[in-house]
């Protein structure tokens, strides 16, 4: 049966928990994309965008220099990195942004952890003339000032939020209060796929084009399917958009890489699936990362985008189903992929997909040279240099290298 | 006791030809002796129903003043178990209405069956939870309904009318009418269309109508009551309380008393 069900339950997770001011826009906007799915007109502008502005298909790059380096399986990167504003969130950034102007809608808003969704969202918003409002937390302004520098350059305003840990769950907070008192008038563009229903569903479909490409990919160059999956997981809607098209190939074997931070026992990590358990938070029921009161805890990772105590509905369900299997990456590990791609390929990875990189490192050696792998390689490292190159100079002795 | 409870605090006020006055504390800010004392305080100074916030990291429904109020008792360790406590401490002392507004997942994390049996043997009269819609609060209506308390849901200004059934039909207690789209908080001024909405939700329903969201004056307090049940004020108090002291809020909820 296909996942969600009428009700956005994906097993016992996902659902609509949001005050019951929103439950009428989740209902309205649900409509809207159903309709939209099936209508040719819009999936022809959505295809047209996708190819002619965001420069897709990205390619799929076998990384022979890696995968001699590492003496194991075959590995491609899956070229997201190439996507125009540097990651996959402009595929779905595009995808959203279509359907609320369709829907009537003329002011988006949205949350940012690293930076690199607002400045999809500020982007698409720029193209198609829209008003743009982009909540992103204190900490992370700081972090990536260049992405917020380039938000206004879009035209977009960007909201510094100084509530709770000032990192993208107290923006999403915020977005949410946002969303609450203009819902009649504001599209909220949720950058993941977390949140209420439909919006697990909707940003997975629109994230898919990239495991689609990387199906077709990876047949003409090696006439079968990949043996393995590899992909860095926030909210996790890279690793969706890679993972879905192959669900029911089972002979692949999916991985997603969460953030240890400076490792799971230091407390001081963001990893909602391997130290987490399910409970409700921002919209949905999936793993968080909480106390045993039901408070969300404090996360840590070096990567601002995969700094999140939740994570999307679906990668709930796939974990306990045993479909996919969570690797908790540290950030030692992820500065080390970080370097080593840059080094071996002439390709800087942003922080988090140097997770994802990462994770290949420990799966490859242990394969036969006659299997595949395919990393996603979401997003670009230009946004990530100054801090790596501060994280080098303190000699990372605080990231337990 | 639950919902007998709270239905005969509002048919006592309609019976004298006035409207309940609810107000919301955040448990534990500044501490729970605090709320305890205000507890008693309020209720003397002419409060009907008292919602006990239960306080949360991440509360999306609220504004600026609850939030920091929730971040406050957090700090001083307040939990729903030590609420619970609290309640149970103050159930000899006190006969109004007492219930918890909770986000979902504390709720969660404590355990639906156990949560039921505790609420009621504490001496809570019902719940509020602002992120559990009708579709998802089966569960919860379930255990609650078992131990006769009232489980009271939320409408607000876009809920459709098909909607608003769904939800009359499931309610218990009172229908808590969001005033407004948008969070907690003060407002100088009335929601514009508030007495269509309100009369909407109205035909809808024989249960009593609380109001809140935006309410902090006197002024605004009276010129809802006719067109409500009941009037729910939540962060003038915490405000008040914050600022001013026990003080500072029993003389607001004078003030509101005498306006409705």
């Amino acid at each position: 049966m296909a996942l969600p069900d009428s009700r956005g339950h994906f097993g016992p997770y996902g659902g609509r928990f949001v005050p019951e001011t929103l439950m009428p826009a989740l209902s309205e906007i649900e409509k809207a994309y159903r309709e939209a799915r099936e209508d040719p007109s819009f999936q022809r502008e959505l295809k047209y965008y996708l190819e002619q502005y965001a420069g897709r298909p990205t390619p799929l790059y076998f990384a022979a220099n890696l995968t001699r380096h590492l003496g194991g399986a075959r590995i491609y990167l899956k070229r997201e990195d190439l996507n125009h504003t540097g990651s996959h969130k402009l595929n779905n950034a595009l995808g959203q942004a279509l359907l609320a102007r369709r829907m009537g809608k003329k002011r988006l808003i949205a949350e940012t952890g690293a930076g690199q969704h607002g400045v999809a969202t500020a982007t698409v918003a720029a193209l198609l003339g829209m008003e743009c409002e982009i909540y992103m937390g204190e900490e992370d302004t700081r972090r990536q000032a260049l992405n917020v520098f380039r938000m206004e350059l879009l035209g977009a305003r960007v909201i510094p939020v100084a509530a709770g840990s000032r990192t993208l769950k107290d923006a999403v907070n915020e977005a949410l209060r946002d969303w609450v008192t203009n819902v009649r008038t504001t599209y909220y563009l949720i950058g993941s796929v977390v949140g209420p229903h439909p919006y697990p569903m909707m940003v997975r479909d629109f994230q898919a084009v990239i495991g689609e490409e990387t199906r077709q990919q990876v047949l003409e160059a090696s006439g079968r399917l990949p043996d393995h999956l590899i992909a860095c997981v926030g909210g996790g809607s890279n690793a969706m958009g890679i993972f879905y098209p192959f669900i029911q190939d089972t002979g692949v074997k999916l991985w997603g890489a969460e953030a240890a931070g400076r490792g799971l026992n230091t407390g001081r990590h963001a990893a909602s699936l391997t130290a987490g358990k399910p409970g409700v938070f921002q919209g949905a029921y999936s793993y968080i990362v909480q106390d045993e009161n039901g408070q969300i805890k404090p996360v840590y990772s070096l990567s601002a985008g995969l700094d999140y105590p939740g994570v999307g509905p679906e990668h709930s369900y796939l974990k306990d189903s045993g479909r996919a299997t969570y690797v908790a990456i540290t950030d030692a590990e992820a500065l080390e992929a970080f370097q080593l791609l840059s080094r071996t390929e002439g390709i800087i990875p942003a922080l988090e997909s140097a997770h994802a990189v990462a994770l290949a490192m420990k799966v490859a050696p242990g394969l036969s040279q006659e299997e595949i792998i395919v990393v996603n390689l979401s997003g670009r490292g230009d946004k990530d240099v100054q801090q790596v190159e501060a994280v080098l100079q303190e000699g990372g002795k605080n990231h337990g290298c | 006791m639950g919902v007998e409870r709270i239905g005969a605090t509002f048919a006592a006020r309609e019976k004298e030809g006035r409207k309940a006055l609810i107000v919301y504390l955040c448990a534990g800010d500044p501490s729970l002796e605090v709320t305890a004392a205000a507890v008693e305080e309020l209720a003397a100074a002419g409060v009907d129903i008292i919602e006990l916030g239960v306080p949360f990291s991440d509360p999306v429904a609220d504004g600026p003043v609850i939030q920091a109020a929730s971040t406050r008792a957090l700090a001083g360790g307040t939990n729903l178990r030590k609420i619970l406590d609290l309640v149970k401490d103050l159930r000899s002392r006190v006969s109004l209405p007492l219930v918890l507004m909770s986000y979902y997942n504390p709720l969660l994390q404590y355990g639906l069956a156990a949560l039921a049996a505790d609420l009621a043997a504490a001496g809570v009269d019902g719940l509020i939870v602002p992120d559990l819609p009708l579709e998802e609060s089966a569960p919860l209506r379930e255990k609650l309904a078992a131990v006769k308390l009232a489980a009271i849901p939320l409408v607000a200004p876009t809920t459709p009318a098909e909607r608003l059934q769904q939800i009359a039909a499931a309610a218990q207690g009172f229908i808590y009418c969001v005033s407004l789209t948008g969070v907690t908080g003060a407002r100088e001024s009335l929601p514009p269309g508030i007495a269509a909405y309100l009369a909407r939700v109205r035909e809808t329903t024989d249960l009593p109508l609380g109001v809140g969201f935006g309410i902090s004056h006197p002024e605004q307090a009276r010129l809802l009551a006719p067109l409500c049940d009941g009037i729910i004020v939540g962060s003038a108090i915490v405000r008040e309380l914050h600022e001013g002291g026990l003080p500072a809020a029993v003389k607001l909820v004078q003030n509101l008393r005498q306006a409705i």
